[in-house]
């Protein structure tokens, strides 16, 4: 894990399982836990608002105190503790729509660099859509209202020239 | 006694002691939701916590036993925001449709949410989208007002014994319901309805029978009558804000006939009638000219229903009588009908009942008569409140008939008349009393004999006495809440005591307590005691004011038998009058050892 | 489904030779001599599954009968745990591991991919029976991630444009 982690991703994995787990008797874990992950998913996709982070806190603060069993009372932890080290990741994602990590595929493009580009088409024969447009030996173009964001291009590129941003 | 200190007051209370017994005992009702006194303890919704010093996580109090030297803060800030915080998260995954539902004004979420101020959303998002389960005859299951509080799968469990619903699957996903997720109609529900009284919000509803009526009074070529339990009486005030154990029975034949019942009966009457059949089969019994012994009353269709599914080997020693219901829906659409000169498919017969079982009752193919059911719509007696209200009877504004004896307010006849020994069928005890009353009578062929049998009203759930009657000594069982008949029924099946009659209504207290009575009112709880003991003690005060006080003593009785009947048992009588019983054996019987 | 129209524990249990096998109508009889024969439920269920691949809703009825337990409460238990599945296996049982090393390494792509190549989500089998795909918590093989399992064979470092070959060497296999 390092700086190409998005860690509102990874508290949304972890809480992922905690939901996965919660048994569904008490009330907090239940539908507390169904909850966080819910604002957590907004912010992720660039739909987090403000008052989430201050709602995430009420959630965790109110799951922790109050939930019957230990998996309950340590489900927020990841939240609460990605909350207090990595703030401003959340706050990147929710003010600036942007994931500092590139990971939140919501929040990041693609882009052909026709500098570094050779028109090899490798690209536009892998993207599932398909989306990219170009004729061989020529750069190619993404069109970005149609791009689905997999990162097909980005991966198979050879020449470095697909751009994540 | 164990000190301790509650929202800054030191106080002592017996060790063993739950912080919310402890609270209550000084004046706080902490809120709670899954907790209920006459059920285990769940400590699941979280509604009741409370902040315990030096803790670190709040405490159900529902849950917590107190300790010497425990510091309990009731309320603060943070902890009111949590329980705020709770119910909002339960409304959040519940539909919004509080002015469309049945409870509305009547949910105890609804008065959470209220009370403890939960005044916006803030955390909306996915709901459960789980279908309605609409199949069974009485009991209709609504999974998304569901919020998971468990108290009807405990009192299924723990109060009557049947052990139908359970939480199914896990997490946010979870759903109450009958084993593998099936329909009522397939499962082992004995359409009692105690999951409906339970249930804080509309998660169980009787099937509505409100349609049909309003239907048929408006049916010109139908006459439409109507007949009432005997424990209507005690209960239906409370719809109209009378506290509980208020008679109503003036004001409640005043209402129904305003609402166009061209016939209001008693179900009083078939009451006695069925004391004077089932008093016959009884000393038949006992002489050995009959049946098995213990013979068991067959009034209570969700224990019939019980007693079929659980019990199948006892059918033998259930009494043949219909249910005072049937045999007087029979009687309306035999004798009635000769003496008004109508024909039997022009007559709907309308009964109102504490109980949800009975709209099942009514569809049972041995209570048809020509191809039509005897009782053409079962009402319980919350849905008659509504009706009421509905038409816009000005309950409290009709003219206490009760005083002025206009014969707008007594019941129609013929079979008007009942006796005291009617009026307590609607409580625990009751019929057996009734049938004493009766027995003890016959067997010695004098009159004036013993009126009260005080020992067999089974306030407690379970009785088991010893009576004399002529020199003998009678084992009497009489069980209410099918769990304590289990109790009773086990011994019998086991052989290791005998009795000679087992009186069994399936809801806790008798028909007082049915499935069908009023919602309590704010601040009360279901299956309260108190309230109970209440309604029945109406019950009793219109016993005591009776002319006639035993069944065979009514006049109206002795002239049925002259002019249709001929004597208790008869091959008329039973024509009319009795009803046979089957096992249903469906999956998920409980065992009883080998047999 | 009524295995038996008795409540005769004999009887119930004759029949239910065929639906459960003798061994596991054994293993009841023991459980029902215990103080506390629920707490039997688990294991027997175990031991059912292990038998038939899966807890049909006749077994399930059976151990119910012979236990003396309500049905509500056994189907309760067999629907909370993800363990226990009610549906039958497919041939082969893909495990996508979840841990978090697996996470970290694209993990959520793989069961992305396959879940689009199978047409079913986690816990369903493929159309034609082939397949069952699950998601496991941790695999243990932090090492070799991202790690998918099929039947007893791991599949280590995969990336989603290797699962069709992956699939497509099970379908071709005898």
């Amino acid at each position: 894990m390092d700086e190409d982690d998005c860690m509102v991703d990874i508290a949304k994995f972890f809480l992922t399982f905690s939901q996965d787990e919660s048994c569904g008797k008490c009330t907090p874990c239940r539908e507390g836990t169904q909850r966080m992950l819910e604002i957590i998913e907004r912010i992720t996709t660039g739909q987090g608002v403000a008052e989430d982070i201050p709602r995430l806190e009420r959630l965790a603060k109110l799951i922790r105190k109050s939930s019957l069993c230990g998996l309950g009372r340590a489900a927020p932890n990841p939240v609460l503790s990605t909350l207090t080290y990595f703030r401003a990741e959340y706050e990147a994602h929710i003010h600036q729509k942007r994931c500092p990590s590139l990971k939140c595929t919501a929040l990041v493009h693609y882009e052909i660099d026709p500098v570094k580009c050779v028109g090899c088409t490798a690209c536009a024969r892998h993207c599932p859509v398909p989306c990219i447009a170009g004729k061989p030996k020529a750069p190619h173009v993404i069109d970005q209202a149609h791009c689905i964001r997999c990162g097909r291009c980005f991966s198979v590129c050879r020449f470095d020239a697909v751009h994540r941003a | 006694m164990v000190s301790l200190t509650v929202d800054g007051q030191v106080v002592s209370v017996p060790a063993g002691w739950t912080i919310l017994q402890t609270a209550e005992e000084f004046g706080i009702r902490i809120p709670r939701l899954c907790y209920h006194p006459d059920l285990s303890l769940a400590g699941s919704c979280r509604v009741c916590i409370v902040d315990v010093k030096d803790m670190g996580h709040y405490m159900p109090a529902c849950a917590t036993k107190v300790w010497p030297g425990m510091i309990v803060q009731t309320n603060s800030p943070e902890i009111r925001q949590a329980r705020r915080d709770i119910v909002e998260l339960l409304l959040d995954n519940h539909p919004k449709e509080c002015q469309t539902c049945e409870r509305d004004g009547n949910c105890e979420l609804q008065n959470l949410a209220y009370t403890l101020g939960v005044r916006e959303r803030l955390f909306e998002g996915k709901r459960k989208n789980l279908p309605a389960d609409e199949t069974g005859l009485s009991v209709i299951r609504e999974p998304n007002k569901c919020i998971l509080c468990g108290r009807c799968v405990r009192v299924c469990a723990e109060v009557q014994g049947v052990c139908n619903l359970s939480q199914q699957g896990r997490g946010f996903t979870t759903a109450v319901a009958p084993a593998h997720g099936a329909a009522m109609d397939k499962s082992v529900c004995i359409q009692c309805g105690q999951c409906i009284n339970v249930c804080p919000t509309a998660a169980f509803i009787e099937r509505d029978g409100t349609d049909d009526v309003w239907a048929a009074l408006a049916d010109p070529n139908k006459h439409v009558v109507i007949q009432t339990a005997p424990s209507i009486r005690a209960a239906i005030g409370e719809g109209f804000g009378c506290p509980p154990g208020t008679p109503a029975t003036a004001k409640m034949i005043a209402s129904l006939r305003r609402l166009g019942f061209e016939g209001v009966f008693d179900t009083n009457f078939a009451a006695d009638l069925t004391i004077v059949e089932e008093s016959h089969e009884f000393i038949e019994r006992l002489t050995g000219k009959g049946g098995p012994l213990p013979l068991l009353t067959s009034c209570s269709p969700g224990w019939i229903s019980f007693l079929e599914k659980f019990y199948p080997s006892l059918i033998p020693n259930a009494s043949s009588c219909r249910s005072p219901m049937s045999m007087m829906s029979a009687l309306l659409k035999t004798y009635y009908a000769r003496k008004i000169g109508r024909d039997a498919k022009d007559i709907y017969v309308v009964a109102v009942m504490p109980c949800v079982a009975k709209k099942f009752e009514a569809r049972r193919p041995e209570h048809y008569l020509d191809g039509r059911p005897l009782t053409d719509a079962v009402l319980t007696t919350r849905e008659a409140i509504w009706m009421i209200r509905s038409y816009g009877i000005d309950y409290w504004g009709l003219p206490d008939l009760e005083f002025w004896n206009l014969p707008s307010d007594v019941f129609d006849s013929p079979m008007g008349t009942s006796t005291g020994a009617a009026d307590i069928f609607g409580t625990t005890g009751g019929v057996m009393e009734a049938t004493l009353r009766t027995a003890v009578e016959k067997v010695t062929g004098k009159t004036g004999q013993q009126i009260e049998f005080t020992e067999v009203r089974a306030v407690e759930g379970l009785r088991e006495v010893t009576v004399h009657m002529n020199g003998t000594d009678l084992r009497i069982a009489v069980a209410n809440g099918l769990a304590n008949a289990r109790t009773v029924l086990d011994k019998v099946v086991a052989g290791t005591e005998t009795y000679h009659a087992i009186e069994v209504m399936a809801c806790p207290g008798g028909c007082i307590g049915g499935g069908g009575q009023p919602y309590p009112p704010r601040g009360t709880k279901v299956l309260d005691p108190g309230l109970l003991a209440r309604r029945a003690s109406a019950l009793y005060a219109i016993d005591k004011d009776k002319e006639f006080r035993r069944s065979h003593e009514n006049p109206d009785i002795k002239a049925l038998y002259a002019d249709m009947l001929g004597a208790p048992g008869s091959h008329a009588a039973h024509e009319l009058l009795h009803t046979t019983y089957a096992p249903r054996l469906p999956r998920g019987i409980l065992l009883r050892g080998d047999q | 489904m009524t295995i038996a129209s008795t409540d005769n524990w004999l009887q119930v249990a004759a029949a239910a030779q065929a639906t459960l096998s003798p061994e596991i109508v054994e293993a009841l009889a023991r459980a029902r001599a215990d103080e506390h024969p629920d707490s039997h439920l688990i294991s027997i269920l175990h031991l059912v599954q292990g038998r038939f691949g899966f807890l049909s809703a006749d077994r399930l009825d059976a151990v119910a009968q012979l236990l003396g337990m309500p049905t509500a409460a056994v189907t309760g238990v067999a629907t909370f745990y993800h363990f226990f599945r009610l549906l039958p296996l497919g041939k082969y049982r893909i495990s996508v591991c979840l841990g978090t090393a697996c996470y970290v390494k694209g993990a959520s792509e793989i069961a992305d991919r396959l879940r689009q190549e199978l047409g079913v989500d986690f816990g369903e089998t493929s159309g034609d029976g082939l397949f069952t795909l699950e998601g496991a918590r941790c695999l243990g093989t932090c090492g070799l991630a991202p790690v998918v399992m099929v039947g007893d064979e791991v599949h280590a470092k995969m990336t989603p444009d290797q699962i069709p070959a992956m699939l497509e060497s099970y379908r071709r296999k005898p």
